[in-house]
């Protein structure tokens, strides 16, 4: 049903993706699709890595063992952005057109007040894209 | 904290291999084991996450609450020493702010001539992040967009009269206004030298300041992997003390000017833009109108603010480009447009002559001159530097050095002398030719209007200033507010969206306070002595760019 799933993550909070890492593997095992970890990261040095560069190695090494438990092709792509927060969920919108991905499975915080003003990644990606989008809810 | 390798990672559950290199070649990282965001603290509270830098959060915000409680409780007592403090500044120390801004201008120069311009901002392999027009309109929005407006007019008539009525002396000290040796009764001369005095302020000099700053924070931090923000560029001259003390102290201070400079000037600002209002549509100028005005410029920029640098900042910044070139390209039309024309190189040519004079830091005869308009204003514009030139570095990744100066050192001089030129002129045309004695005579912020009186369509021109002075408001707020979140983040430019607008919020918070109750002109006077300190600061950024620089991969 799936040919290539797109998981967003940040590798700064991997505990917290934990839902959506293992379901994103069970389901490209099911369907042996092939899966991308993209990441939105800033292009000043971060507490994970000094330049972009550094974090697109980190997450292809991280892509690579998300692919030894689940056994299926992964691949894994940067966007910098000088300003991650505010573009997130346009750089999420864009990668799914980059990388033909026809499910997106992302981690999303539960509904809150706040959303009004300022609505969850997630939310906002559902109601864009044309692909299906798997939110897995997450517990703060 | 024990900290083991280079890379070391502050998340301890992430399953990433420890000990991945840094890529090498392209650019040359900085080897330190400072990791960025470890002296945070990260929190949630109220639903709302928080990652602020403790001392530096915790110590600018008690040193802001404190400084506008004193300003507002005890405003007799607290004004009088920041004139004097100020005076002392301006009066005996101008010699070291213009000797430092040349500094500044001839290194800045220099370097696009050498072949340290090859190298290349965030690496040789880094593509720029926004066109060069986006870009630019950031650039400059930040830069100065809303003195040209105000100064644009009074600046060059000021000049002109103070050059025209010739020197006046007393016990052998100068007691006039004029520039240089002024030039008594010739009109021509007076003229000639009113423009290259503006010129001078508005030109090579502010921009060069900017500049120096806005590169050494660029290249620490995306060249060399250092957060961004102020302490970085100590780290050739301080090591890895910028991590302590030494580097939170220079945060601090960068978070004071930054914030009051901005509060303050948005506030004078409301100000200013009521007068406008009241004398473009007699709307009443009263605190209620100031009171509103903040209210909105400071509610569009937090939406901006929220939309982030690329669908907010850059949005506003281009909008305000068009429609000043939209209004510059009307008064040029309707204008003296053969003067302003041929003015535009002879203004050019009497700035490059007059321009040893005029920043010569010693033996100045023109001492009311050289302290009350030129060191005034170097000092005011090196205290905005560490806002203006941090926004800056964010917005140039991938731009080459050679590139980087020549768009924010030359080119927005070249637009200083063509807006100078066309407003200067338009304004002197009309007090020599037209004998209209109006613009002269009105209070500064009311110069331009009363000027664009003149001239046909005033309704549509003057609605096109106001909303271009309350836009660049914004884009000063929305940038700023970013800036503070960056610094306050301990040099991470993602922390969480409450506290960017925490920020913007509270800057007008703070301009109403000050408006409602008295000492925005004290404040404002306080941020400009922070120029002392910062001069100092630009000076070891000087050396810093060179250093790094020389340890650099050409492109």
């Amino acid at each position: 049903m799936f040919k290539k799933i797109m998981v967003p993550v940040d590798l700064a909070h991997t505990e917290l993706l934990k839902p959506s890492l293992d379901l994103a593997a069970d389901i490209a095992k099911l369907y042996q699709a092939d899966t991308c970890y993209i990441s939105v990261t800033a292009n000043t040095p971060s507490s994970l890595a000094k330049t972009p560069e550094e974090y697109a190695q980190k997450l292809e090494a991280f892509a690579k063992e998300q692919g030894q438990l689940h056994g299926q092709k992964v691949s894994s792509k940067v966007i910098t952005s000088p300003d991650p927060v505010a573009d997130m969920d346009d750089a999420i919108l864009q990668a799914i057109d980059d990388t033909d991905a026809d499910l997106v499975i992302m981690t999303t915080h539960l509904p809150r007040r706040l959303d009004i003003v300022m609505p969850s990644n997630g939310s906002k990606v559902a109601s864009h894209t044309d692909v299906s989008v798997f939110l897995v809810r997450h517990s703060d | 904290m024990e900290k083991n390798s280079p890379n070391a990672n502050s998340d301890k559950d992430a399953p990433v291999s420890d000990g991945v290199p840094a890529p090498e070649g392209p650019a040359n990282l900085i080897d330190t084991d400072y990791v960025i965001g470890q002296d945070n603290v990260t929190t949630r509270k109220f639903g709302l996450d928080v990652d602020l830098h403790g001392k530096v959060f915790t110590i600018s915000s008690l040193l802001v609450l404190f400084f506008v409680f004193i300003t507002l409780a005890l405003q007799d007592e607290v004004e009088p020493i920041f004139n004097a403090i100020f005076s002392f500044l301006t009066g005996n120390l101008s010699w070291f702010f213009l000797l430092a801004a040349n500094i500044f201008v001839i290194l800045a120069v220099a370097l696009i001539f050498t072949p340290m311009g090859k190298v290349r901002i965030g690496g040789a392999h880094a593509k720029p992040d926004f066109s060069y027009l986006g870009w630019f309109a950031m650039l400059f929005a930040a830069g100065m967009g809303i003195g040209l407006m105000f100064y644009g007019v009074s600046e060059p008539l000021t000049h002109f009269g103070t050059a025209l009525g010739g020197t006046s002396m007393e016990n052998g000290v100068r007691t006039d206004w004029a520039p240089l040796g002024a030039a008594a009764g010739n009109q021509d001369a007076a003229m000639s030298l009113a423009m290259a005095a503006t010129i001078f302020h508005w030109g090579l000099h502010p921009w060069g300041i900017y500049a120096v700053v806005a590169l050494a924070l660029a290249l620490f931090s995306f060249n060399k992997g250092l957060p961004l923000t102020m302490r970085s560029i100590f780290y050739p001259v301080l090591g890895e003390r910028i991590w302590g003390w030494p580097g939170h102290l220079i945060d601090i201070l960068a978070v004071f000017a930054t914030l009051f400079g901005l509060a303050t000037s948005l506030g004078l600002g409301a100000s200013q833009a009521a007068a406008g209002l009241s004398y473009l549509f007699d709307i009443p100028n009263n605190n209620v109108t100031m009171v509103l005005l903040i209210i909105g410029i400071s509610a569009v920029a937090l939406l901006s603010v929220l939309a982030g640098v690329d669908k907010g900042v850059q949005r506003l910044s281009q909008l305000n480009m068009v429609l000043a070139f939209l209004l510059l390209a009307f008064v040029i039309a309707v204008g003296p447009t053969l003067a302003i024309a041929t003015g535009f190189f002879k203004n050019l040519g009497s700035y490059l002559a007059d321009l040893p004079a005029l920043s010569m830091p010693f033996g100045r005869e023109d001492a009311n001159f050289s302290q009350g308009w030129t060191a005034f204003y170097w000092a005011w514009w090196i205290s905005w530097s560490p806002f203006v030139g941090m926004f800056i570095a964010r917005v140039s990744r991938g731009r080459t050095v050679r590139e980087f100066l020549i768009a924010v050192l030359l080119v927005p001089t070249l637009v200083s002398v063509l807006w100078m030129t066309a407003f200067g002129t338009t304004a002197i045309d009309q007090v020599i030719n037209d004998n209209f004695q109006g613009v002269k005579d009105a209070a500064l912020e009311l110069q331009l209007f009363v000027m664009l009186g003149q001239l046909p369509l005033t309704q549509i021109t003057s609605f096109v200033g106001i909303v271009l002075v309350m836009v660049f408001f914004i884009t000063s707020s929305d940038s700023g507010s970013l800036v503070i979140d960056s610094i306050t983040a301990g040099g991470k430019v993602d922390a969480p969206k409450p506290q960017r607008m925490f920020w913007a919020i509270i800057e007008g918070v703070i301009a109403i306070a000050l408006l409602l109750g008295g000492g925005l002109t004290a404040l404002q006077t306080a941020v400009i002595t922070t120029g002392l300190p910062f001069t100092l600061v630009l000076l070891v950024a000087c050396y810093a760019i060179v250093k790094g620089l020389l340890s650099e991969p050409r492109s």
